[in-house]
């Protein structure tokens, strides 16, 4: 695997658009080529290479391509979009879309990342060391395609609005988050270590979620089912199952209604 | 202004006859002209290319109301798709619902240069012209919505066709518009009541009238008037499997009545997207194709023309004035409806979906809307549409016209159907090995489509006298071609003039052209009783006033005015 590394040197005044910091793209490409992709600040185009020293070259196909990024990022928007394969690291913060629709290889964030990280991701890895911000693993606004697949590892805290839309795939949360979790989910699992605080599975037709730790308000769509015990991947221990979200239409499968599960722990 | 002359390109012109032939198109003053009449023209090399009249879309919805909603609340449509300003074009964003810029330039990209809108709701006329006048290039009109219009179904619940063609003349006025348009006749005024009109005899609520008199009532008014185009109709049970029947009652509605027209079109009913009126079964896991007995009575009836509302198999946003469609729609897909109600008019709905090759049904219906034209055997009264955006976005024009062309492509797409063998049973269109050549195309996508808008001395042909609407494609139709050529060729036009303006060199905008708008000013004798209805109205129910509603003068900046005299 070839390395290439990108250290910022010059901050952008405003927000540094730079969804060519990828595998995909700088696959096949040396230091100055990759200098001289595109990055935009608003409407206007410019350099890689007038924002970040660029050495190493890129290896042949984005498997085989390592992406280190250094430095504050926390103006730099897209990191590692739509990433096929390959690896990126981030040693600093990162701005909003690290790893949005990114359908394969990992990103490792050595630090936090804002707003609408793993939007709409398909597959891949993408681990956080740091915080992540609101609408992790969500969709898009609009859009009714969150998280498909993949898997989001968050060491710290998440925002408010984890995992809206989500479809697939999975979502763990070190620590706590904020308001609305999965919802109008139809599908994946979301672990969250920490607390939450309410308003979790909000219109959310399919998936679980599992909190550790206290549930501030339980949605009233949610309705207590019974005590099970759960060992899966380091979660372990007694939990109070919910289903919901009773309000929302659910399929049927084998004659049973299917519905969203909601497990907190009781007991560890 | 430049003269032009097209240069030896092959010509395929139903206007004129020529399937093919090499000729030269001579351009002066916005108009076709003989070769002779030029003095020193720019010559055009159209030697191996095609040559063709700018293209017609009788319906689509591209302005207005509704198309803004679906713009409003799928960000998601945009995503990815901006393109910056560069040059003479300006910036241009969206997918299924694009920008009027990209509108503009997407039509003409296609060699189209004369676009009607579909459905303009009257109380948002305003609206609707001003998206028409920020669309560049393209010569336009809309339709308003006469079917659920409370004016409309209190005089034909009386019998009055003196008053309804009255009245019918005074929105044409005061919305500034082109058509009679009807959607889901009396069913979206149920739909305020929560209920639908399911065939043409289910009567609506209050008002106490049936599908079938509001239709033939409008059918009446518009000869009545001799409005340049027929009513223009999408029936009710939109749909629904089973619909077949309901949609062959509607066209039997026009039994018996003749054009009134000096406009020389000869149809009094225009059914539109009829690809989602011909189905069969009873329910979505048996619906099948019903394009053959449809078409059975297309065939025989002269005084039908339709468009086929072909499935272009994308992610879109269905849009119409058939509000209770689309809330069965979204309880389908699940997917985010937006719901409006327009007062006195009408209503409408916008679902975003997804025909997708895996699912049975959106295969049945691509084979559905193809069978429609290949089974046509007057290319001249069935033309091309994807209902833009409802079954497809407008820019997939070319991708038909390859499957309409190439037996072949057909079958490739075949192949990539996941339930193959469950649509070829369910459809004719793997028995169908028709294959449209470019004169066929020509007819449906210029010389018909003009025909039946009333507009065939000005559009859809080439002969001398017409507007300078000209397209050249970079396709030679003597050579050896493969399925994915014409879709290119088709998709990018290498010049088009407009009105006599060059908007495309060599395959890039060059223009943004010199767009009118249409309209029809229809006279009639003095009516006070419409007038003092509309009064009437107005103060009573309407939450804006008379002066809060007509179309005026700047919402036209190029406005084109068809005059009728239907004075006595």
């Amino acid at each position: 695997m070839e390395t290439v590394t990108l250290t910022i040197k010059n901050q952008p005044n405003l927000y540094l658009e730079a969804d060519s910091i990828a595998p995909d793209v700088f696959a096949g490409k040396k230091a100055e080529e990759i200098a001289d992709l595109p990055v935009y600040i608003g409407r206007e185009k410019h350099r890689l290479g007038d924002f970040f020293e660029v050495s190493g070259n890129a290896g042949a196909t984005p498997e085989e391509t390592k992406i280190v990024v250094n430095g504050d990022l926390s103006r730099v928007k897209y990191i590692g979009m739509k990433m096929t394969g390959g690896e990126v690291v981030v040693n600093g913060n990162a701005d909003m879309y690290v790893g949005a629709w990114m359908q394969g290889g990992k990103i490792t964030v050595n630090g936090n990342v804002d707003a609408f990280a793993g939007t709409g991701m398909k597959g891949g890895e993408l681990v956080i060391n740091g915080n992540a911000g609101n609408y992790l693993g969500a969709a898009y606004r609009g859009d009714w395609r969150g998280m498909q697949g993949g898997r989001i590892v968050v060491a710290g805290n998440a925002g408010s609005d984890l995992g809206t839309f989500m479809n697939g795939g999975e979502i763990i949360v070190g620590g706590d988050v904020d308001v609305h979790v999965a919802t109008h989910a139809e599908g994946g699992k979301i672990v969250i270590k920490g607390n939450a605080k309410s308003r979790l599975g909000g219109q959310m037709v399919e998936g679980e979620i599992y909190v550790l730790g206290n549930i501030d308000v339980m949605m009233p769509g949610f309705a207590y089912r019974e005590d099970v015990d759960v060992d899966m991947d380091g979660v372990k221990g007694r939990f109070a199952l919910y289903e919901g979200d009773l309000g929302e239409r659910h399929r049927k499968r084998k004659g049973q209604t299917i519905y969203a599960k909601l497990y907190q722990r009781i007991e560890a | 202004m430049a003269e032009y002359l097209i240069k030896n390109g092959f010509v395929f012109d139903p206007v004129l006859g020529i399937k093919g032939d090499a000729a030269d198109i001579a351009i002066k003053d916005g108009k076709i002209v003989e070769t002779t009449a030029l003095s020193s023209p720019k010559v055009i090399d159209a030697a191996g290319k095609t040559v063709m009249a700018g293209g017609v879309d009788v319906h689509a919805h591209v302005a207005g109301p509704k198309v803004n909603v679906g713009r409003n609340f799928r960000p998601e449509d945009k995503l990815f798709g901006y393109k910056p300003r560069s040059g003479i074009e300006r910036m241009q964003g969206g997918f299924s619902v694009p920008t009027t810029i990209r509108t503009g330039y997407n039509y003409a990209r296609m060699g189209y240069t004369t676009v009607m809108e579909a459905a303009m709701p009257p109380l948002y006329a305003r609206h609707t012209h001003e998206e028409m006048r920020d669309t560049p290039i393209l010569d336009q009109g809309a339709y308003p919505v006469f079917g659920n219009n409370w004016f409309v179904l209190e005089y034909l619940k009386n019998n009055e066709l003196e008053n309804t063609a009255a009245y019918i003349a005074w929105l044409l006025r005061a919305t500034k518009g082109y058509a009679v348009k009807v959607v889901n006749p009396g069913g979206t005024e149920a739909w305020a009541w929560g209920l639908n009109c399911e065939n043409i005899h289910d009567p609506v609520p209050y008002f106490d009238i049936t599908p079938a008199q509001i239709v033939t009532g409008l059918i009446e008014a518009n000869e009545y008037l001799g409005l340049p185009h027929s009513m223009h109709i999408h029936a009710n049970n939109l749909g629904n499997p089973g619909n077949y029947t309901t949609t062959l009652d509607t066209f039997k509605l026009s039994e018996g009545i003749k054009p009134n027209s000096k406009f020389g079109r000869d149809q009094v009913m225009h059914h539109t997207h009829v690809q989602f009126h011909s189905y069969g079964g009873d329910s979505w896991a048996n619906v099948d194709s019903r394009a053959k007995e449809i078409m059975d009575y297309v065939n025989s009836h002269d005084n039908i023309t339709i468009d086929m509302g072909q499935v272009t198999l994308d992610e879109t946003t269905t849009m119409t004035a058939d509000g209770p469609f689309e809330h069965h729609l979204t309880e389908l897909n699940h997917l985010k409806w937006a719901n409006v109600d327009v007062e006195l008019e009408t209503g409408s709905g916008v679902v975003p979906y997804v025909y997708s090759p895996g699912i049975k049904v959106c295969a049945i219906q691509w084979c559905i809307g193809l069978e429609l034209a290949l089974l046509a055997k007057d290319p001249m009264r069935v033309f091309m549409t994807t209902d833009h955006p409802n079954a497809g976005p407008f820019i997939r024009y070319p991708r038909i016209m390859k499957w309409l062309m190439s037996e072949e492509a057909r079958q490739q797409q075949f192949d990539a159907f996941k339930h193959k063998d469950k649509v070829i049973d369910a459809t004719n269109l793997a028995g169908i090995d028709r294959e449209l050549d470019l004169y066929e195309i020509a007819q449906m996508t210029r010389a018909g489509p003009a025909k039946s808008l009333g507009l065939a001395h000005m559009y859809g042909g080439l002969a001398p006298g017409f507007e300078a609407d000209v397209a050249v494609f970079d396709f030679n139709p003597n050579e050896p071609y493969a399925p994915e050529d014409i879709e290119k060729a088709f998709g990018s036009a290498e010049h088009l003039f407009k009105t006599g303006v060059q908007v495309i060199r060599d395959h890039e905008i060059a223009s943004n052209g010199n767009k009118r708008t249409l309209w029809v000013n229809a006279k009639v004798n003095e009516n006070p009783q419409v007038m003092r209805d509309v009064k009437e109205k107005f103060l009573r129910y309407y939450t804006v006033t008379l002066n809060n509603y007509e179309v005026t003068g700047h919402y036209l900046p190029n406005p084109y005015v068809i005059e009728v005299d239907a004075t006595q």
